[in-house]
C-alpha cells in the first residue's frame, strides 16, 4: 500500500499551478511501484482531468459536484475517495482553500496533519521539511503513523510535464447535503486603483522596516526621483498606509518589474511569491540575515533612513 | 452569545541566534500575543461593542509563562480567559493539530460558545489549521481565512469574506455555530489602555489539565527530527562603505539599467 492520492486546485475555470506540481510529489512518495491518483473536483472535470494527464499520473478521478471549490463537497468527496482507494498519504496544496479544507478532512480520517511541507523524504518512516519560528529555521518532522495528509507549499516541487497516458474515471459520490453548512454566494476582485503595480517597470517597494505611516515621504519621494511606483509587503496594506491595490504577494499581485528595490522588507515566502520574477532585486535592509538576502541581486545591509535618502539624494 | 477566541503565545527569533538541539535557545528568543490572534481578538470585542451582551472568552494552550500574553488579551478586553496545560503536554517537542483541536474542543464543549474566532495561524509555526480541525472536532461550521464579516446573530448566519491568493476574495455565508480562522488586516487592533491593564489583573484566568477537560492524550503522531538554519543560495552583491558611499554604488548600478529619471 504506497498509493497517493492528490487532491488538484482549480479557481474560476482555471487549474492553479500547484495543481500540476503535485503528482512531482507524489511520485516522490509512490516510488516506482506506488500510483499516482490525483482527483478533480468541481468545474469542468473532464477539460481538467485532460489538462492533469501528464507524466507519472496514473488514475485521474473527476468528481462533477458544483463549479467552485466548497469545503464540504471537497472534505465528503475526498473522505469516500479514501475509502475507495486506501492510499497511503493524501497530499494537498497549501494555499488557502487548501486551509479551509485538510485540517478538517485529517479531522475526520484520523490522518495526522503536516501543512506547508517543503521536502519529503521517505525511508521506511516518512520525515517532512517544514519551516518553524517564522521562517528562519528548517524543521524535519517524522511522522509517527503509516498514513498521513500533507500539503505542499507551492512552487517547491517541478511541475509534471509531458503527455501521459492516465486512466481517468468518473468517481460517483453520493454527497449528504444536509452537511453542507456553508454556502459562496460570490467573488470580489479587491483594489482595482489607478495604479497598477504589475505594469510599472521599476517598483519601489515598502516593508515593515519603515515603522511610522509618516516615514512612508522618503520611499515616494525616492520613487518620484527614480520615476518609479510604490508597491509595499502586507504589513503596510494591513496597517492602511497604502490601498490594497499596492501590495504584492501570494494575497496581492505577482509582479515582474526590470528593477525591484525592497525597502526594509523581510522577504517572507508570501512576499516572495510575488515578486520572484523580477529582473533585478535590490534589496536595503539592516538584518544581514532576512530572508530577502535568498533571492535579492544587490543588497545594502544599513539602516533603511539613511541609505534611501542618500539615493535619492543621487538623482535629484 | 459568547465567542470564544483561541489566543496563542509566539516565539520570535532574534536576528542572531542559535539552535539547541530542537529548540533555538531561549535567551534568544521573545514570547508575544500571535499577531494573527490579536485581530481575531479585537474581532470578537469589535463584536460585543456593535451587539451588546457578548461574552468574549479567550483560550489558550500554554505553559504558565503564557500568562502574560493572556494578561494583554483580558487587558485588551476579553472577560476571561482559560489557559489548558499539564507536564505531559510540556513535553511534547511539536503539539500537532489534531492534538490541539481536541484540547481546544474540550473546552468549547464546557463554554458552548455560538462563534469561535481563531487566528489563521501562528506566527512561529504557522501551521494554519487548529481553527479548521476544531471545527470538524466539534461538528461546527468554519471558513478558513477570513478578512470581513458580518454576523447577522438573530439567523445566526455569518457572512465573510476569504481572502483568496492573487487579490480576489470569496463571499461565502456560514451558519452558526461556526469557527473563522481570521486573517490580519481585518481590522486595526486596539491598544491596551492604563484602566484595561489594571482591570486585567482581576479578571479570571482558569487553568485546566487535559484530564479535567476529559481530554486524553494520545500517542504523538509528529515529532521534530532536526532543526537547523536554511542554506542559503544567497548571491548577493553587496554595496558597502555606508549609507553615501553605497547608495553611490547602488544608483550607479541603477542608472546602468536604465533607470533615470
Amino acid at each position: 500500500m504506497s498509493d497517493v492520492l492528490a487532491i488538484t486546485e482549480h479557481r474560476r475555470g482555471e487549474l492553479r499551478d500547484v495543481s500540476f506540481e503535485l503528482p512531482t510529489a507524489c511520485r516522490e512518495l509512490a516510488g516506482e511501484s506506488g500510483d499516482v491518483h490525483l482527483a478533480v473536483i468541481g468545474g469542468d472535470v473532464d477539460a481538467f482531468a485532460a489538462e492533469l494527464d501528464r507524466d507519472g499520473v496514473d488514475v485521474i478521478h473527476t468528481v462533477a459536484e458544483g463549479e467552485e471549490f466548497n469545503h464540504d463537497v471537497y472534505t465528503q468527496v475526498v473522505e469516500a475517495l479514501v475509502a475507495a482507494l486506501e492510499p497511503r498519504y493524501v497530499l494537498a496544496p497549501h494555499s488557502v482553500n487548501g486551509l479551509d479544507y485538510a485540517p478538517a478532512l485529517a479531522q475526520r480520517l484520523g490522518y495526522p496533519l503536516v501543512t506547508d511541507v517543503v521536502a519529503c523524504d521517505l525511508d521506511g518512516e516518512l520525515t517532512v521539511t517544514r519551516e518553524l519560528y517564522n521562517g528562519k529555521t528548517e524543521a524535519g518532522v517524522a511522522v509517527e503513523s503509516e498514513l498521513a495528509l500533507l500539503t505542499i507549499r507551492p512552487g517547491e516541487w517541478e511541475p509534471a510535464e509531458g503527455a501521459g497516458d492516465a486512466r481517468i474515471e468518473a468517481f460517483d459520490v453520493e454527497l449528504d447535503e444536509s452537511a453542507v453548512g456553508s454556502t459562496v454566494t460570490g467573488f470580489e476582485e479587491v483594489g482595482a486603483g489607478d495604479v497598477d503595480i504589475s505594469e510599472a517597470d521599476v517598483l519601489v517597494s515598502v516593508g515593515r522596516g519603515i515603522q511610522e505611516e509618516e516615514n512612508l515621504d522618503i520611499i515616494f519621494e525616492l520613487a518620484d526621483a527614480l520615476e518609479a511606483t510604490v508597491s509595499s509587503s502586507r504589513p503596510i496594506v494591513d496597517n492602511g498606509w497604502l490601498p490594497p491595490d499596492r501590495q504584492v504577494g501570494q494575497s496581492g499581485k505577482q509582479v515582474t518589474p526590470e528593477v525591484y528595490i525592497a525597502i526594509g522588507i523581510s522577504g517572507a515566502v508570501q512576499h516572495v511569491a510575488g515578486m520572484k520574477g523580477a529582473e533585478t532585486i535590490i534589496a536595503i535592509n539592516d538584518d544581514p540575515s532576512a530572508p530577502i538576502y535568498d533571492i535579492a541581486d544587490y543588497g545594502i545591509v544599513d539602516d533603511l533612513f539613511d541609505v534611501v535618502p542618500a539615493l535619492t539624494e543621487q538623482f535629484s | 452569545m459568547k465567542v470564544l477566541v483561541t489566543v496563542a503565545e509566539v516565539a520570535e527569533a532574534d536576528d542572531e541566534f542559535e539552535i539547541d538541539g530542537l529548540t533555538i535557545d531561549d535567551r534568544y528568543l521573545t514570547f508575544d500575543l500571535n499577531e494573527w490572534d490579536n485581530y481575531a481578538l479585537e474581532e470578537a470585542i469589535q463584536l460585543r461593542e456593535a451587539l451588546g451582551e457578548v461574552e468574549v472568552v479567550s483560550v489558550t494552550i500554554g505553559p504558565e509563562r503564557a500568562e502574560e500574553t493572556i494578561r494583554q488579551g483580558l487587558a485588551k478586553g476579553a472577560d476571561r480567559a482559560i489557559r489548558v496545560w499539564d507536564d505531559e503536554l510540556a513535553a511534547l517537542d511539536l503539539l500537532d493539530s489534531g492534538t490541539k483541536a481536541s484540547l481546544l474542543a474540550g473546552v468549547a464543549r464546557e463554554e458552548e460558545p455560538d462563534l469561535i474566532l481563531s487566528g489563521v495561524q501562528s506566527a512561529d509555526g504557522a501551521f494554519g489549521a487548529t481553527g479548521v480541525a476544531l471545527a470538524a472536532e466539534l461538528g461546527y461550521q468554519w471558513a478558513a481565512v477570513v478578512n470581513q464579516l458580518d454576523l447577522d446573530a438573530d439567523d445566526g448566519v455569518a457572512s465573510v469574506h476569504r481572502e483568496l491568493e492573487g487579490g480576489v476574495e470569496e463571499l461565502t455565508d456560514v451558519e452558526l455555530p461556526a469557527v473563522l480562522t481570521i486573517q490580519t488586516g481585518i481590522n486595526e487592533p486596539r491598544y491596551a489602555s492604563l484602566r484595561g491593564i489594571r482591570q486585567a489583573q482581576t479578571k479570571p484566568l482558569d487553568v485546566k489539565t487535559p484530564e479535567e477537560l476529559g481530554v486524553e492524550l494520545g500517542e504523538p503522531v509528529l515529532s521534530l527530527t532536526s532543526l537547523a538554519e536554511p542554506e542559503t543560495e544567497s548571491d548577493v552583491t553587496y554595496f558597502e562603505g555606508g549609507a553615501d558611499e553605497s547608495a553611490t554604488q547602488l544608483a550607479e548600478l541603477l542608472r546602468e539599467r536604465g533607470v533615470d529619471a
